[in-house]
């Protein structure tokens, strides 16, 4: 009996840390979504020189759990001629693809719950599924300005997917692999971050996330202006809280791509220069600083609650301190004890984990920028940008990108000369093709030309 | 055994949403069973260690096509459609071919299953190279001619598609 239980739990072995790290997952990414929200709502109220949410916590910190709360206790509404069936499935569709493209993404050298040979492909792939969510959520909803939202969704989806890929095409051959591990690895063997190689396949990739995610200013599967909320008009209280997670948990996701495939994914900056080792102990100091500012700010807080959370804000920040300098002190005290040696076998993996995170972050600010920054596009202006720009940009893109390789390894240029040479190609043809397009405008009215030939039907 | 199991889900999964993608009145119902059976047959690739057709299965069909399909049966007019007179005069042809093509794949399985690996033959190595590799090294270079046709006609249909719908208007 007692064989037979420690044969299984052998067996079982494998799949416990990829199931502890799942179940992290999940557990607290709804936990940051909401804090993305606070986030977003803290970013724009700072650029409309507004205060934001102050009341609920310190600086409207605790208001996320106020929002959850009150969203669980919704009455939920399901509209009376709504296919129940779907009108249920949709949100869950939405919030499943969307945390099941998360298994195969790498966290941090040692974080990551599959590293899977199709990596890329699988969380580009298995992510995309969640415009059924949509769609069949606009659709069961059976109203207008649902299923409106919901074929410009999938619009604008199936357009931009195609540019967005073409872009990922570029990277991967530099990476020559779809698992997402070794395309951070061979970054960090290259030396220099795809994005510094193929800056326009970035760039591209970076309009066709933010169109796959639905934000601003491609937001017009949900346009508040025009079709109240869009696809999720007819949903209220927990079903909307799931649509929410799974628009926040797809930012990650497309966040976390573009770290991997162009920022060096868990890699510090110039993580060969040894002058530049200061910035490992960079995240420890980060965070003791924000402790020690949050306990300088605690005095100043309006209520005697407000200060305690304020404090344990401060302890918080403390603790993570405590965890990112552990490692670093175990490894010039200790020398031989198991546990410090333990202890400091954690370091590449903490250190990874805060530089992808910061990355991550850095790219969703980038998302909330632009969103407060530009209005939003008209539905043919968004479908004119992504087919008769973004597509032929980002074909040029990889052609060209396979030029300066081939530049580089058959005729010999050195690195740096081949791809700058094909980045001002690329360059040049995108600024002809823009150029074109402007004057096009300028002289026939293109105005309405995809909802056009529905309007004659 | 779990092999086992897992391939009589996906495989019962393919059949049952089969079934039910040609019984069901409302499109959008077939067109969500459709997709549950590309799913399972995609399962089923997984389960033969072909991680490249799994997930070009998911990204193509599922991801691309069926999108289009929902798209354009959101576009048409659904009501009209579920009230007009069902499309059943030509049952029997329907009948014929499917019992031929029943009949035509027994026959395949029938003489060709001493060729076919048995439940007794050996498993699959467990540290296969990466397929995507395989599948890319054999279409440029075993099947490129193929390949590059393919791929012309697709060209062809796509630009063919585009004349027409720009003639109408």
């Amino acid at each position: 009996m007692m064989h037979l239980l420690q044969t299984s739990l052998e067996a079982l072995k494998p799949f416990l840390l990829p199931l502890i790290f799942a179940v992290t997952i999940v557990a607290v990414l709804p936990l940051i979504a909401g804090y993305i929200v606070l986030m977003e709502r803290k970013v724009m109220a700072h650029m409309q020189v507004r205060l934001g949410p102050m009341r609920v916590g310190p600086h409207g910190l605790l208001q996320p759990i106020a929002d959850a709360v009150k969203l669980l206790l919704k009455e939920d509404i399901i509209p009376e001629s709504a296919d129940r069936l779907v009108f249920w499935l949709a949100p869950l569709l939405t919030v499943t693809t969307a945390m099941l493209a998360m298994a195969a993404l790498p966290f941090g050298p040692g974080f990551q719950i599959a590293d899977l040979n199709i990596g890329l492909l699988f969380v580009v792939g298995i992510s995309s599924m969640g415009i059924f969510g949509i769609v069949l959520g606009g659709w069961a909803s059976n109203s207008h300005y649902s299923l409106l939202g919901a074929l410009r969704s999938a619009a604008q989806l199936v357009s931009y997917e195609t540019a967005g890929g073409m872009a990922i095409v570029g990277a991967l051959l530099f990476a020559g692999t779809l698992s997402l591990r070794n395309i951070v690895e061979m970054q960090e063997n290259l030396g220099v971050w795809f994005i510094f190689a193929a800056p326009v396949g970035f760039f591209i990739y970076l309009v066709a996330s933010i169109a796959e995610t639905n934000r601003a200013p491609f937001d017009m599967p949900e346009a508040e202006s025009e079709l109240v909320a869009g696809y999720m008009t007819e949903y209220s209280g927990f079903r909307w809280a799931l649509y929410f997670l799974a628009e926040y948990t797809n930012v990650v996701v497309v966040a976390s791509i573009a770290t991997t495939l162009f920022l060096g994914g868990w890699l510090r900056p110039f993580p060969h220069t040894h002058a530049l080792d200061f910035l490992d102990e960079f995240p420890a100091a980060l965070m003791l600083g924000l402790a020690v500012y949050s306990l300088y700010r605690a005095p100043k807080q309006p209520v005697l609650i407000q200060k305690l959370v304020m404090v344990l804000v401060a302890g918080m920040f403390a603790a993570f301190a405590v965890i990112l300098l552990a490692p670093m002190v175990a490894t010039h005290v200790a020398g031989a004890t198991s546990i410090a040696m333990m202890v400091a076998s954690w370091k590449p993996a903490l250190l990874g984990g805060f530089w992808f995170l910061l990355k991550i972050f850095l790219y969703i600010y980038l998302f909330m920028w632009l969103r407060f920054t530009f209005p939003r596009y008209r539905f043919d202006q968004l479908m004119r940008l992504g087919w008769q720009f973004l597509i032929p940009i980002s074909i040029v893109n990889v052609m060209a990108i396979g030029l300066g390789l081939a530049l580089h390894r058959v005729w010999g240029w050195p690195r740096g000369l081949a791809l700058i040479t094909t980045t001002l190609i690329t360059l040049l043809i995108a600024a002809a093709l823009a150029h074109t397009g402007e004057k096009k405008e300028g002289s026939e009215a293109m105005v309405g030309e995809f909802w056009g030939s529905g309007r004659d039907a | 055994m779990l092999d086992r199991v897992l391939f009589d889900l996906f495989a019962g999964l393919a059949i049952l949403s089969a079934i039910l993608v040609v019984t069901r009145r409302n499109v959008i119902h077939s067109a969500i069973f459709l997709i549950t059976a590309l799913l399972a047959t995609a399962g089923i690739f997984l389960q033969l260690h072909a991680e490249f057709l799994f997930i070009v299965q998911i990204i193509l069909y599922v991801g691309g096509i069926m999108v289009l399909f929902i798209f354009v049966i959101m576009l048409v007019n659904l009501d009209v459609a579920l009230h007009q007179m069902q499309f059943r005069r030509q049952w029997w042809v329907g009948l014929l071919l499917a019992i031929a093509l029943g009949a035509e794949t027994v026959a395949a399985i029938y003489i060709g299953r001493l060729s076919l690996p048995g439940p007794n033959s050996a498993p699959p190595a467990t540290a296969l190279e990466p397929n995507t590799e395989l599948v890319g090294r054999a279409l440029f270079t075993g099947y490129m001619l193929p390949f590059e046709i393919a791929s012309v006609l697709l060209l062809v249909a796509m630009i063919g598609a585009v004349v027409m719908a720009k003639r109408r208007t």
